[in-house]
């Protein structure tokens, strides 16, 4: 039909649209429009995308040397007038022989080691052997004599822990060139490394003690594990959680669910939100002088450490959890209502189970950021302190002072070792392995929760 | 008036089930209902109609206090459930819901399976005593929200894995699992074919043995065919309210008599 055939042609009559194989000047222009916000949409992704992988990639090439570890594995003649004189094999008396007596012997099998397998070098003194092995020798072989005093009088094979320096240059961190001022360690020693090294006595092996190990001194980055931490931050996720998450819970479903709509709850409503912005350092400081200072509770103990994170997760789970909350259709609650049921059941039987996942999801990305924190435990003391042992039992482990992963790292960063960088980012693989098995954790249990019908 | 004089007359047939006295609802400044007078009687289905946004869902969920989850609804006046004061400080909303049954004019099947959403009204309020008993209730109430062969064989599936229209009847069956004594209903074909609308009305008449029911309905033929009693309702004022037949044959005022020739609405 055209205007020319139409029967009362006038100004209403739409004029004839142009043929639907090309496209006209709108379509083309909004078509465009269309190609151009993707194009933006997959720029964003693709840098995205680039500093995901340059991060990862960074912390992965920094990171990974931490997870091997040098060992020299020599025989060590523990000779019986120096350790246990009077010859009775009495604990006491073995207790009396500090690590100092313990020295020399290290020193000398080492050196004679040295010489037994034909490696050559200038270096002739016991005392010189020291650059090679860990400083932690004396006291690991010492502890292994008290728990088995028969060793005494024999040469035992001990895997010694090579120095920070040996270690990285296995690792290709420390150079001929970078030890040129380096008042620990000579060229001679390196020679002597790649001897033992081709021999097979020296070698970089998986480093379990990095994972399960404690902190250690300034001066020992190679016997530096982040065990101990780990233990903290676990601790810490006990408390936050066993806190947080009924507490949010509880506070969510009353504003949800019950509280009247006045300027009272508005206003818990607006704090609700700005806490969540509130920098976490603030919180270190309400927990430094409330939990401590007023309230007597010990200093760098992850319960203290917990009860501060959960103040910080509180408003993510309750924010979460008011979302799926208010995401569960209001129809089910009328259906429920109509039913007859109470507030109550309408929300335990009907509300509640349908915003679970969302819950849990919330919960878990509020741990998740819990676990990651730093600045809240800047000043409550959990780090700097260095845990040498694990805690002795449960309570010990609230309780006793600790430290937590990303404190630890932190600690460790701030070391000038270059040793201790590596394990800064050895420390950070870790931790966002644990990240990522909690967010796995979330996504699963989201999915088994969400048999929405 | 001689909307008055229709309720007298009909009056006294049955025995009055609600009664509303000056009934007023606003939402916050909007005064939705104006002044409602109205007895629903016993054994009678009632049929609501109107113009959209005239009311009739709002006086309705004042008959099971369901506007008192909304915040900003006020509700003043006098509504009685066999001359007791609903909006009595006394009155427990949820044990008056129990005697109150409503269907919604979308359906809204609990996301649970088709047993379990007839079987949670009677089991929160106690009405089975073992597995038993409450497997008949589930069957009889399928039974008569006319779903049962259509579900007999897989009670345990999703109920919103059913149709829409499956759905609201399930939803009627729901309603009446908890043997209300009224049964109020938003539209409940509005979401139907003409077949499930033609078993919804079938099962409506049969309730009237032994309910009130009171139904919302844009379709004049719908009314026609269900009710007894018809109230006519306008711009938040019941302007007419009497025998199903007199008003649409008779309707006495001017505003009845457009809406359902089709003039305003
Ligand atoms: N929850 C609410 N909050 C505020 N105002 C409301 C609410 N529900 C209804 N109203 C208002 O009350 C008036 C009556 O609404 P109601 O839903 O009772 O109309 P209705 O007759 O059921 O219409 P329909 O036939 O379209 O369902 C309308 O003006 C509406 O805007
Ligand atoms: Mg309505």
């Amino acid at each position: 039909m055209t205007d020319a055939t139409s029967p009362t042609p006038s100004a209403s009559v739409p004029k004839k649209k142009g043929s639907l194989l090309v496209a006209d000047e709108r379509t083309k222009k909004r078509n465009t429009a269309e190609k151009r916000f993707q194009a933006y949409g997959i720029i964003a992704i693709g840098i995205g995308l680039l500093f995901l992988i340059v991060l990862l990639g960074s912390i992965i090439r920094n990171g990974i040397p931490a997870f091997t570890q040098a060992y020299i594995t020599v025989p060590i003649e523990l000779v019986e007038e120096k350790l246990d004189p009077n010859g009775n094999r009495d604990p006491a008396d073995l207790r009396k022989v500090s690590t100092f007596g313990y020295a020399p012997l290290i020193q000398e099998g080492v050196l004679r080691a040295v010489q037994d397998a034909g490696i050559e070098t200038e270096l002739s003194s016991p005392g010189d052997m020291k650059a090679l092995y860990s400083a932690s020798a004396p006291a690991i072989v010492r502890s292994m004599v008290l728990d088995n005093p028969e060793l005494i009088g024999t040469t035992i094979e001990v895997r010694l822990l090579g120095a920070s320096r040996v270690d990285g240059y296995l690792k290709g961190r420390v150079t001929r060139e970078s030890i040129a001022r380096d008042k620990k360690i000579d060229a001679a020693h390196l020679d002597i490394v790649d001897q033992m090294v081709e021999l097979g006595m020296a070698k970089r092996v998986f480093n379990w003690a990095f994972i399960t190990g404690a902190d250690a001194s300034e001066s020992r980055p190679e016997q530096a594990g982040i065990g101990v931490a780990m233990v903290g931050s676990f601790f810490m996720m006990l408390v936050v959680l066993a806190l947080a998450l009924p507490i949010g819970v509880a506070a969510s479903i009353y504003l949800e669910e019950f509280a009247p709509q006045n300027w009272l709850t508005d206003l818990i409503e607006v704090n609700i939100s700005n806490l969540a912005a509130v920098p976490s350092i603030v919180f270190g400081i309400l927990g430094l002088a409330v939990f401590i200072q007023f309230a007597g509770l010990p200093q760098s103990a992850p319960l203290v450490g917990g009860l501060v994170l959960t103040l910080m997760t509180l408003p993510t789970v309750i924010i979460s959890t008011r979302a799926s909350l208010k995401a569960v259709p209001p129809s089910i609650r009328e259906a429920a209502l109509g039913v007859g049921a109470s507030k109550m059941q309408t929300v335990f039987h009907h509300v509640l189970p349908l915003a679970a996942p969302g819950i849990l999801t919330g919960t878990i990305i509020g741990l998740a950021q819990a676990l990651g924190e730093t600045a809240p435990l800047l000043l409550i003391g959990m780090v700097g302190f260095i845990a040498t042992n694990y805690p002795d039992g449960i309570a010990a482990g609230f309780l006793s002072p600790n430290s937590a992963m990303p404190a630890q790292i932190y600690e460790w960063s701030k070391r000038a070792d270059p040793a201790y960088y590596e394990r800064a980012w050895g420390g950070i693989i870790v931790l966002l392995l644990f990240l990522m098995t909690m967010n796995i954790i979330a996504i699963i249990l989201r999915r088994r929760f969400e048999r929405r019908w | 008036m001689d909307d008055l004089r229709i309720i007298e007359r009909t009056t006294g047939m049955n025995d009055i089930k609600v009664s509303a006295r000056k009934v007023q609802v606003y939402y916050g400044d909007n005064h939705a209902i104006k002044d409602v007078d109205v007895d629903i009687e016993d054994k009678t289905v009632t049929a609501f109609i109107g113009p959209s946004g005239c009311g009739k869902s709002t006086f309705l969920r004042c008959i099971n206090r369901m506007n008192d989850t909304i915040d900003v609804a006020r509700i003043e006046g006098e509504i009685t459930l066999d001359n007791e004061n609903i909006y009595d400080p006394k009155v427990d909303p949820v044990q008056l819901r129990a005697k109150v049954g409503m269907v919604f004019q979308k359906p809204n099947p609990f996301p649970k399976s088709i047993y379990d959403n007839i079987a949670y009204g009677p089991r929160i309020h106690g009405l089975a005593a073992n597995k038993a008993e409450l497997d008949e209730i589930v069957e009889r109430s399928l039974r008569r929200g006319a779903i049962w062969d259509e579900v007999k064989d897989r009670l345990h599936a999703p109920g919103t894995g059913l149709s829409g229209g499956q759905q609201q009847r399930l939803c009627i069956a729901r309603a009446v699992a908890t043997e209300p004594e009224v049964l109020l209903m938003d539209e409940p074909c509005s979401a139907l074919d003409p077949i499930a609308t033609a078993q919804v009305e079938e099962l409506i008449d049969e309730l009237r043995q032994n309910y009130s029911v009171v139904i919302v309905t844009h379709s004049m033929q719908q009314a026609a065919r269900v009710s007894q009693k018809t109230a006519f309702f306008h711009l938040g004022n019941l302007v007419e309210y009497g025998e199903t037949g007199q008003i649409f044959t008779n309707p006495s005022d001017p505003r009845t008599e457009s809406y359902i020739t089709g003039r305003i609405g």
